[in-house]
């Protein structure tokens, strides 16, 4: 006996009869046409704009979506399961703050003999210990990096703990939360930038894995960074400079974890059934937890490396980057109903938004009209996903 | 026969309200049972206490003959009973596979054991050889379950439960919503069940299906036990009577015996 698909049940009918082309082309076309768009955009600005495909100027993208795409890659598990993190804008500025305070005096308080007086014994024999004092910026980046996530991993418990123990909707905490974190990174700092940094911490943020000497001495460094001075500087291209060898690292990592573990497959049935997966036996509350304590891990890489790449915690970094790193979600084909997303989706979002803002600016045009673009494509990736779900239907969840 | 589940003055109160009175139940081996009444008559409360999710106030339980307390869901599914809701509670962005083992994935190593990913090919595989002895076909276990007919969803979830080795099944309505081809087909699935020497209990308010798959059939009317009747010595129209109230066995069997 064959239960066959052609009998009227309660799920809408057209997710029963069999497709027609047209709604074989739509449902195509809304997985792949993230990709196509990036394609075209990419093809159109390198005809229009010199140098748009160069070396130099692909690199300056990759590095640029940085901290959207970093806010953004913690947040597709968070939407996924059905919920969202504001809080990342101010979170991410908070880590910022942190890690620059952490890295600057425990450099002073390693190299600068008067203000270890003050230091009691114990610290001084486990610094002694562990031979910080013999790499006081090592130690004290490490430090400053491990409390700078550390305390945006935080803000995720949190976020978590008041949406999954007290059913407060997500929207309201982590609201709540990024308030919270935008007075304390203010406080923290002032309301200036952290500076005196190491220049150990600038190398992380601005130094490369590869390194391509252009011109007549052409090169190609790995690890090395070529002695050059004066106008040979400019023949210089970093190539994948670290805080990008970061984030494609997060990147493989979350995209295996969220497509091939049981962690990953219990984000999706939270988010496309939430009753299912309780009944089923999922820790439902903890899982969410940890979601939303992922989404403050990310934001805190994004933090200490914005720290980096500018040698100074800035509180203010983040918060114009959530909604750019949202709209990098949206873009990249996650549903904010919780339940569809890629993390390869992300990526591509990112880069479009990044794309565009580079493009615009290489072609002379007024750069505001970046926003008006991605606000349009930002609603042009929400009709996608509903004219998927109109085929594909959405049922009772 | 040995009953495998047997209740005996179970009894749940919410406040004034007595949901459930004292109410006596066996299930054995090879029947499927009807539970009927009508909207309030305390069915779902009764099979609430049997699937762990509420605590009777008087009574108690035996399984396979042992005394037990049903004090948590997961226990009832412990001891093997497996209660499908009319939801059927699947996450339909999900396939098929995804679904039988939602909670309990099957896992593989990999580098030496350093992380465990989930083993899609034997969950797989499972999937279809489970399908296969209920002898129900798909056109591709990889579809959403969104994109799946409700007799097919209908086969999933009773699928998850076979699959975690129920003892016994309690079905709520599970023919609601489906096409008539559908409906006969869940049917067949009941009593291959019951073939299967796994016991079913039915909810249903259609005394169509009722009439086709049971042996027996037991009538609660306010929260009481008004009548078991053989399937085969009664009609609709009895049935209904006692659902409204118009005749009752309980004052008869509320006697000690």
């Amino acid at each position: 006996m064959a239960l066959d698909a052609t009998t009227e049940v309660r799920a809408p009918a057209a997710a029963r009869r069999p497709r027609t082309f047209e709604q074989r082309s739509i449902l195509v076309l809304s997985q792949v046409w993230s990709w196509l768009f990036l394609i075209v955009l990419i093809v159109f600005f390198s005809f229009k704009g010199t140098g748009f495909l160069s070396v130099r100027n692909s690199q300056n993208i990759l590095v640029a979506i940085t901290p959207i795409f970093l806010m953004g890659l913690g947040q597709t598990f968070v939407i996924i399961a059905g919920g969202i993190d504001l809080s990342v804008g101010w979170v991410m500025g908070l880590a910022s703050v942190v890690s620059a305070i952490v890295i600057r005096d425990t450099v002073k308080l390693l190299t600068i003999e008067a203000e270890r007086q003050g230091l009691s014994r114990v610290f001084e024999q486990v610094f002694t210990a562990i031979g910080a004092a013999s790499y006081p910026d090592v130690f004290a980046i490490i430090l400053g990096f491990t409390l700078g996530i550390g305390v945006a991993c935080f803000a995720g418990l949190i976020n978590g703990v008041i949406v999954a123990k007290l059913r407060v909707p997500p929207f309201i905490v982590t609201l709540g939360v990024s308030f919270v974190a935008r007075g304390v990174a203010l406080l923290l700092s002032g309301g200036n930038i952290v500076g005196e940094q190491p220049r150990l911490l600038r190398d992380i943020g601005n130094e490369s894995l590869f390194y391509l000497v252009r011109g007549e001495q052409k090169a190609f460094y790995i690890l090395h960074k070529p002695e050059l001075s004066g106008n040979a500087l400019r023949l210089l291209d970093r190539i994948l400079p670290w805080p990008v060898v970061v984030w494609m690292v997060l990147a493989i990592i979350l995209a295996f974890v969220l497509r091939s573990t049981q962690f990953g497959r219990h984000t999706y049935a939270i988010g496309g059934n939430k009753e299912a997966a309780l009944r089923a036996g999922i820790a439902v509350d903890r899982h969410i937890i940890r979601l939303y304590i992922l989404s403050g891990f990310t934001t805190g890489v994004a933090g200490v490396l914005n720290t980096a790449r500018y040698s100074g915690g800035s509180s203010i970094a983040g918060d114009p980057l959530l909604m750019s790193s949202i709209a990098a979600v949206v873009i990249g084909g996650v549903s904010l109903f919780g339940g569809s997303g890629r993390v390869s989706g992300t990526v591509v979002g990112a880069l479009i938004i990044a794309v565009l803002q580079t493009g615009l600016v290489m072609m002379a045009v007024e750069p505001f009209w970046q926003f008006v673009v991605v606000g349009i494509v930002v609603i042009l990736a929400v009709l996608m996903d509903q004219a998927r779900d109109l085929i594909v239907g959405r049922a009772e969840t | 026969m040995e009953p495998l589940l047997e209740v005996k003055g179970l009894t749940k109160r919410f406040g004034g309200l007595t949901a459930v009175n004292r109410v006596d139940l066996a299930i054995r081996p090879g029947e499927v049972v009807g539970l009927v009444g009508d909207n309030g008559a305390g069915k779902s409360t009764l099979i609430k206490m049997i699937s762990g999710v509420y605590q009777p106030n008087e009574g108690e339980i035996y399984f396979e003959g042992r005394k037990v307390d049903i004090t948590h869901p997961s226990q009832a599914r412990d001891l093997g009973i497996e209660t499908i809701y009319q939801d059927l509670a699947l996450a339909g962005n999900l396939d098929v596979p995804a679904n039988i083992f939602l909670g309990r994935e099957m896992k593989r190593s990999l580098l030496g054991g350093l992380i465990r990913v989930l083993d899609q090919q034997a969950m797989h595989d499972a999937s279809r050889e489970l399908l296969e002895t209920l002898d129900v076909q798909f056109p591709s276990l990889t579809a959403r379950i969104d994109n799946l007919s409700g007799g097919q969803r209908q086969a999933v979830a009773i699928s998850r439960a076979l699959y975690w080795r129920a003892k016994l099944l309690i079905m709520d309505e599970p023919t609601n919503n489906l096409g008539v081809v559908e409906q006969r087909k869940v049917l067949d699935l009941i009593l291959r069940l019951r073939d299967q020497n796994i016991p079913v209990i039915l909810i249903s308010h259609t005394m169509h299906d009722v009439f086709a798959v049971t042996n027996r059939i037991v009538v609660m009317h306010r929260g009481r036990k008004v009548a078991e009747k053989r399937t085969a010595e009664t009609d609709h129209q009895e049935i209904v009577q006692y659902m409204v109230g118009a005749l009752d066995d309980s004052r008869v069997t509320e006697e000690p015996a």
